[in-house]
């Protein structure tokens, strides 16, 4: 008792989560049988396997104290590049290869024009999300490419021989650890924290905060082209529109998870506890019958909650402390 | 980060009418550019497809920056003030079904009534806005996310995946866009008297320049004594206001509605907004020039397709037009800080 007591005082933003995520199940139990199977959920992982993968270069971009709004375009412009690389013959190494150098470039844009030229993130990826997106519809119109080897889809919808665990979430496990180390066992870690808290004193400390974000926003990039190409695997369909509007689902997942959207606060846990959230959750509506763009009513007003919660309750703490020290001052008088 | 208002600066440096008038000029280097680049693409594209340049395209043109142009006028309001407003996309599609579905179900209302209610509709959103950035302190750009979805998913809900079309809705609410006076359609006459009315606000009026006081420097302009908060509350909702009552001209102008009308139009519009010169971290910008950066998206978004190149380019140019625009900036502001050093040395 005394210890779960001790995790709740450390942790309060991921104990809520927790307790959030319980909900959800018992929710999902409610609405229908199949919600708690192994197969929903392998089907739930497959779902928001590239939103989680993209989530995770998200949270050092927003702890660092920048956005990066256009992860969903780099996603939408590596599918197409995929596709179209792929059905002018080229080999699948290459193919890959394309898009992720293609992603990495993105990110190197993204970066440079924030770090180099000082402009604010939220303006230069809102650019960049039209600009790609564009290139995307520019590159392939409204066509579609779909004759995929078995090889490549059956990565997208594959699982670990002998059980219903896809191999895309081994990929996610896989970074998700080596991005935990890093943010909160490692200097780079530190440095962004740092960054995010208090950009001048971190650069009077000797951390080359232009070099970090602009490597973030290449990470961004990079994990996007990634997770561009598990998608095309996935619904083995390269379309310019492929995953149109996934970017907002991504910082709210983020933001949900206790990130602070200022920067320099929030931790990994929180992310990782907020994506099994809002992926169960939105798994749980869909076995309602509730369609995609209803499930957003709950997604948008938990993200207005997640900030608007913890603020009410700090207003209320100042209101009562105030009170607190009138009787107490009055009292003495 | 404010250069470009000269009023503000001005009263910065009362002593140096020199300097601040190099600043006032320096601030219609952005809106003069902008005229040029206009200028430009009306004679290259005029020179090479004659019939580009009539009357009755450039009438064409200012018909279809119309709605963005409305709405554009709210997001710089919120954009002033240091916030923006993400979900005007979504206000604008819900208030259009909204208004048509009533034309659709009553077709005997009065038009008057269904621009109320789209209206209405529009002023409650941007008052939700308003209290949970203003009072809930939630940033404006988590905010008006989390609300982008919250409505779009309310359209959706009440629209139960209906269409309103044509036929569906009285030749009166069509008649709403296209009505000619004085030979131009309303829809422009709308968007102009709109523009117009708050340009004078903001340039003329007390409590319009106290929304560049409060972009320009949050905690100055609470020291004294702007009530920051009102004014951003009412700077939210007059964007959802203006969101609303633009809907209502979407459903009339388009006249075939679904859930999913206006989708991404808050992507058009902050570009619109930015490249018109309207400082993204507050204080400084004008109406003029938002509208001016409608009318030149407007008029690259018709060109192409005079010039026979795909649609399919527009969202790239867009894209790419916002880079431009802020790149363009940084480069004037640097330029500007460096004369003005230079001058104070002298």
């Amino acid at each position: 008792m005394k210890h779960i007591w001790k995790f709740v005082s450390a942790w309060p933003w991921e104990t809520l989560l927790v307790v959030l995520l319980l909900l959800t199940i018992v929710l999902g139990n409610a609405l229908s049988p199949y919600f708690l199977t192994p197969f929903n959920f392998s089907l739930m992982v497959e779902d928001f396997v590239e939103k989680a993968l993209m989530a995770l270069p998200m949270t050092f971009i927003i702890i660092a104290g920048e956005i990066d709004l256009s992860v969903a375009s780099v996603l939408g412009l590596a599918s197409v590049l995929v596709g179209v690389t792929w059905h002018a013959g080229m080999p699948l190494w290459l193919v890959i290869g394309i898009a992720l150098v293609v992603g990495v470039a993105a990110g190197l844009l993204n970066g440079a024009l924030v770090t180099r030229l000082g402009l604010p993130s939220l303006v230069v990826t809102l650019g960049t999300l039209a600009l790609f997106r564009g290139l995307a519809f520019v590159i392939l119109g409204d066509q579609a490419v779909s004759d995929f080897p078995g090889a490549f889809t059956n990565f997208g919808i594959g699982d670990v021989p002998g059980t219903l665990i896809p191999w895309s979430f081994v990929l996610f496990v896989l970074l998700a650890l080596l991005f935990m180390v890093t943010l909160h066992w490692s200097w780079i870690g530190r440095q962004i924290y740092a960054t995010g808290l208090n950009k001048e004193a971190a650069r009077f400390a000797g951390i080359g905060v232009r070099r970090l974000k602009l490597l973030l926003f290449i990470l961004s990039g990079l994990i996007a082209a990634l997770a561009g190409i598990i998608f095309t695997a996935r619904i083995s369909s390269a379309r310019a529109d492929n995953a149109i509007g996934f970017e907002l689902e991504v910082i709210t997942v983020v933001l949900l998870g206790g990130v602070n959207i200022f920067g320099g606060r929030g931790t990994l846990v929180g992310v990782i506890l907020s994506l099994f959230v809002i992926g169960a959750l939105r798994n749980a509506l869909g076995l309602a019958d509730v369609s995609g763009d209803v499930q957003n009513i709950v997604v948008g007003t938990l993200l207005v909650l997640s900030v608007l919660g913890p603020n009410i309750v700090q207003r209320i703490q100042v209101v009562l402390s105030r009170r607190r020290l009138a009787a107490e001052s009055s009292k003495q008088a | 980060m404010a250069t470009t208002s000269e009023h503000v600066r001005g009263t910065t440096y009362p002593p140096r009418r020199s300097g601040s008038r190099l600043v006032g000029l320096v601030s219609r280097v952005r809106e003069l550019g902008l005229l040029v680049v206009l200028a430009l693409i009306l004679i290259i594209v005029g020179v090479q497809v004659p019939q580009f340049f009539t009357i009755s395209n450039l009438v064409q043109i200012l018909l279809s920056v119309s709605i963005l142009a409305i709405v554009a006028v709210g997001e710089t309001l919120v954009v002033l003030t240091r916030n923006v407003d993400l979900s005007v996309g979504s206000i604008v599609g819900f208030a259009a079904f909204v208004a048509a579905d009533l034309f659709k179900q009553h077709p005997g209302t009065n038009l008057l009534l269904g621009i109320l209610l789209g209206c209405a509709l529009g002023l409650a959103l941007g008052t939700i806005n308003g209290l949970l950035v203003a009072a809930g302190r939630v940033p404006a750009i988590v905010a008006t996310l989390g609300t982008l979805y919250v409505y779009r998913g309310l359209d959706f809900l009440y629209a139960r995946g209906n269409q309103v079309s044509a036929s569906d809705v009285p030749e009166s609410f069509l008649s709403l866009a296209t009505t000619p006076f004085l030979g131009i359609p309303a829809l422009i006459w709308f968007a102009a008297i709109i523009a117009l009315i708050f340009a004078f606000y903001l340039r003329s009026t007390r409590t319009g320049r106290e929304f560049y006081a409060i972009g320009s420097n949050p905690d100055a302009a609470r020291l004294v004594g702007i009530r920051s908060g009102l004014l951003i509350f009412a700077a939210f909702a007059l964007s959802g206001l203006l969101s609303g009552f633009a809907g209502v001209l979407w459903g009339a102008r388009f006249a075939t509605v679904d859930a999913t009308a206006a989708s991404g139009l808050e992507l058009q519009v902050i570009a619109a907004v930015v490249v018109g010169g309207v400082n993204i971290f507050g204080g400084s910008g004008t109406i003029f020039g938002a509208m001016l950066g409608a009318i030149v998206l407007g008029t690259i978004d018709n060109s192409l397709s005079f010039l026979k190149v795909s649609q399919f380019w527009l969202q790239a140019i867009d894209g790419a037009a916002i880079l431009i625009a802020v790149t363009i900036d940084a480069f004037i502001t640097r330029w500007l800080q460096r004369l003005l050093i230079i001058r104070r040395q002298r």
